[in-house]
């Protein structure tokens, strides 16, 4: 009987390992997947593999999965988790876990877009989820947001849904408003009333928020350019950014600074544009890279050495339609952050362009010439930023970095690290160069510091306790953080 | 001093080398870059509604096809100078002719090849080639042997007909060309679906390809090919790995990135060996200036995979533009029977003796490769019946 502890001994150590690498696959694609197509996948195949994932994870590692909720993964991927644990339920998860379950479910939906919060609490009456946990969940959301008479305005629909589906107490005019909004005269609540005499005058309309404002007035038969022109003071950052094309085309100047813009929406904003008025503003559009990257960075700042970075601007940087030219900005704006975080940078781009701002997606996917490049140069980080579809030659960029680790650099004085704005659905996580490179999803550029602080659980080295230590240390951010947000003082709707 | 006659010109690849190839599913492309461009010769695709197309031969001959959704312009110039004009503006408006009346959705044009105003040429791509690869010993048979009907004897083999496929019907073939990554330069591109070279595709210059790469999904194919692809499973990523131990500094894995992109280069233009590099029978359609359109054949041997396909030359005899069919097993088998009776003065006594059967043997072998309407009913069935 003295091979049972050792093979014991065997089963535990591969049980961790496969722990860690379910988790990290499930990180990994909850920083990237979006549930949306892209270039080489269909939406359906993307929502299939995601959700597998979540109800995989979900199933077997519990508190881990809600712990993900604070790992810095996007929006939609909250959004599943949210839903998923909320229709669990709490039962079984003892006092201290529950309790944590609880106010990470509450920290994620705060930090959440009202918009997206809201709707992830409506999936709850999609998928028929009415536990107590979850009518609770509501309540506290929507008490604890600073002006619920404007949601109740903007949200119309999902507030009214929400409050039916969780059995709220309404305050107020609230009530009448969502539920019997034309049964009664005039409304105290100033927002309200707007609201009512927007469907008699035409002054009332552009009180509103600009996405019921727009509604109001198509009904109305106002023009697109009146709209427009009219409800301009009413819009959020987002909105007029979103709306720059649709305004030149009317003839109405929103005036916009885009370098408040978040880095990667200016990245897709600025590849929107034709050659022609790219070439015109370039001197804008370039600052006004600089600028969002410099703000991005302010918030996590990651200073770096010498840095090479190599960028696909390959054909299928295009994206879909659903997220057009998504990989590509992503890649632009990767190349802006790093331009403004590193000591010493150089871009090298898959097939070279004069002018970055001028950069259009094109060509085959040659990592391995630029990444030789970046290594002649004698970078100290190299980050590759591609969907990993490599095809000139395919699989070359992993088997040089290899030789390259086993031959010219043991000591690993220059860390390679690839970086992936695209979901592969076939394979459960963005689709990588190969053992020698780790791979990450990214899904804004924004995102990087957080992305490159995960990239070595990536890589496999780093033991299941550190990553479980690392997750605790992000939930303890986001919980402290949620105590600083409770605070009031936020103007609704104004985030882009 | 007596001129030596030419050896049988063979399709070469010069001036173009192959780039890593690009794989979706079970379709194989692989990209042709041109290292010298040149822009004397331009090629746009001019769309047609009404792919029902009756072709006007001359010699009181006609050309149907339900199937021709696109022919190709070309513009050339004489002195080498850029052409002009390119892409929409060269390809103009729809020619032909609407058939009125009863009948909608049918054009009629005139000739394959039809010069138009300026140095342009209109052409249907492919159907040049089928239509040179169905009028092979149209005319036969010379002599009036008793056994061919009497049908055969007045109006040869007409109506001679051959199905394809085209290519929409190619699974995976329409995501294969969406998801495929132009290179830059690239001028052409070798399609191998179930990894059998089904066709390959060339023009003079990138931009060219880059408007008419869709058009391959509008090419035709083989019946065969598609059904021996439905078996063949995804055809695998082919690269060459690189050797650590081989690497000793940053050079030395440049290199090794140079053999592996050559390495490649040269299997994927042996992987097209069906078609490169085989000896060819051409046919020169027209000339335009410095340019020669032909169309080709190779030797129709039963024992291998048989193209068609449609040249532009230029003087230096390199490729410009090409367009290729792959034939399906029985239209090779069809051509090679009518080829054997050719080359025999139509006598059956003695093709069945080259072909090494009987009389009876090959009356039957004809009857079931579709040519038993050329043969007297009693013949056909004294012949089969003798075979039972």
């Amino acid at each position: 009987m003295t091979t049972l502890p050792a093979a014991q001994r065997r089963l535990r150590f591969d049980t961790e390992r496969v722990e860690r690498e379910d988790l990290v696959m499930f990180i990994n694609a909850c920083f990237v997947c979006t549930g949306q197509a892209e270039f080489y996948g269909t939406a359906g195949g993307q929502a299939v593999s995601i959700e597998f994932l979540h109800e995989y994870i979900l199933g077997n590692y519990r508190r881990l999965y809600a712990r993900t909720l604070a790992a810095g993964i996007n929006h939609f991927n909250q959004g599943l988790i949210l839903v998923n644990l909320l229709q669990q339920g709490a039962h079984g998860r003892g006092p201290a876990g529950r309790a944590e379950e609880g106010r990470l479910i509450a920290a994620a939906l705060r930090e959440l877009p009202p918009q997206r919060a809201l709707k992830i609490l409506r999936h709850l009456r999609d998928r028929r989820v009415n536990n107590r946990r979850a009518r609770a969940v509501v309540r506290d959301y929507l008490a604890a947001r600073p002006d619920p008479t404007f949601d109740a305005v903007k949200y119309r629909d999902h507030v009214r849904v929400l409050a039916a589906h969780a059995h709220l107490r309404l305050p107020g005019e609230m009530g009448a408003f969502l539920f019997t909004p034309r049964r009664r005269g005039a409304y105290v609540t100033p927002l309200f009333e707007r609201w009512r005499q927007a469907r008699y005058a035409q002054g009332a309309i552009f009180d509103l928020p600009f996405t019921v404002a727009e509604g109001i007035a198509a009904a109305r038969g106002l023009s697109r350019e009146e709209t427009l022109r009219r409800a301009a003071p009413q819009m959020t950052a987002g909105e007029q950014l979103r709306l720059q094309r649709t305004a030149a085309r009317e003839g109405v100047t929103l005036a916009f600074d885009i370098g408040r813009a978040p880095l990667t929406r200016l990245a897709v904003y600025l590849l929107s544009l034709s050659q022609e008025e790219r070439r015109a503003r370039r001197e804008e559009l370039d600052a006004a890279l600089t600028r969002a990257a410099t703000r991005a960075l302010r918030r996590a700042p990651a200073p770096l050495g010498r840095v090479a970075a190599v960028l696909d601007r390959s054909h299928s940087s295009s994206g879909s339609t659903d997220k057009r030219r998504r990989p590509l900005a992503v890649a632009l704006g990767v190349s802006a952050l790093l331009r403004v975080a590193a000591r010493e940078y150089r871009a090298f781009w898959t097939v070279p362009t004069p002018d970055e701002v001028l950069v259009t997606p094109r060509g085959q996917t040659d990592l391995a010439g630029p990444l030789l490049d970046a290594l002649a140069w004698g970078a100290e980080v190299i980050v590759i930023v591609s969907d990993g579809f490599e095809n000139d030659p395919p699989g070359t960029a992993g088997d040089l970095a290899h030789a390259f680790r086993a031959r010219l650099d043991p000591a690993r004085r220059t860390s390679i690290v690839h970086l992936n704005p695209v979901f592969d659905s076939e394979r459960y996580a963005p689709r990588g160069l190969g053992p020698a490179v780790p791979t990450v999803g990214l899904r804004d550029a924004e995102d990087l510091p957080t992305v490159l602080g995960f990239a070595r659980f990536a890589e496999g080295t780093a033991p299941l306790s550190e990553l479980e230590h690392y997750l605790e240390g992000r939930v303890a951010d986001m919980l402290g953080r949620g105590r600083q947000v409770h605070d009031p003082g936020r103007t609704p709707g104004t985030g882009c | 001093m007596k001129a030596r006659p030419p050896p049988p010109p063979a399709l070469s690849l010069r001036g173009l080398r192959a780039a890593p190839s690009q794989v979706f599913g079970n379709v194989r492309l692989t990209p042709l870059l041109r290292d010298e461009v040149r822009d004397d010769l331009r090629l746009a695709s001019r769309t047609y509604e009404d792919p029902f197309t009756i072709v006007d031969l001359g010699e009181r001959r006609a050309y149907l096809t339900t199937y021709a959704p696109h022919a190709l312009v070309v513009g050339w110039t004489d002195d080498g100078s850029p052409v002009g004009s390119f892409g929409t503006t060269l390809a103009g408006g729809a020619d032909g002719k609407r058939l009125t009346g009863q009948i909608p959705g049918v054009k009629l044009l005139d000739r394959m090849a039809k010069r138009e105003e300026g140095n342009r040429l209109r052409l249907l791509p492919q159907h040049l080639a089928f239509e040179g690869f169905l009028s092979l010993h149209f005319k036969a048979p010379e002599i009036a042997w008793t056994e061919y009907s009497r049908e055969a004897i007045s109006h040869g083999l007409s109506p001679r007909s051959e199905i394809t496929v085209g290519g929409r019907g190619v699974p995976a073939l329409e995501d294969a060309l969406r998801v495929f990554e132009i290179h830059e330069g690239q001028c052409g591109v070798l399609l191998f679906i179930g990894d059998a070279l089904a066709s390959a595709f060339i023009v003079s210059h990138p931009d060219d390809y880059r408007d008419l790469h869709r058009t391959l999904l509008e090419d035709s194919f083989a019946i065969d090919l598609i059904q021996a692809a439905q078996w063949s499973g995804p055809s695998p990523v082919l690269t060459t790995p690189i050797d650590p131990a081989r690497v000793a500094s940053l050079d030395d894995l440049r290199q090794q990135l140079a053999r592996v992109r050559r390495d490649l280069a040269t299997f994927h233009a042996d992987h097209a060996g069906t078609l490169i590099g085989r000896p060819v029978s051409t046919d020169v359609v027209y000339k335009a200036g410095p340019f020669q359109l032909q169309r080709f054949l190779t030797e129709l041997d039963p024992a291998q995979e048989n193209h068609i396909g449609e040249l532009i030359l230029s003087r230096d005899q390199t490729v410009q533009y090409a367009r290729t069919y792959r034939l399906s097993g029985a239209q090779t088998r069809r051509a090679y029977l009518l080829k054997q009776l050719a080359a025999h003065g139509w006598n059956l006594e003695s093709t069945a003796a080259s072909l090494r059967t009987t009389r009876d043997e090959l009356i039957v072998r004809l009857h079931r490769a579709g040519f038993g309407y050329l043969l007297a009913e009693h013949v056909l069935k004294a012949a089969q019946k003798r075979t039972r």
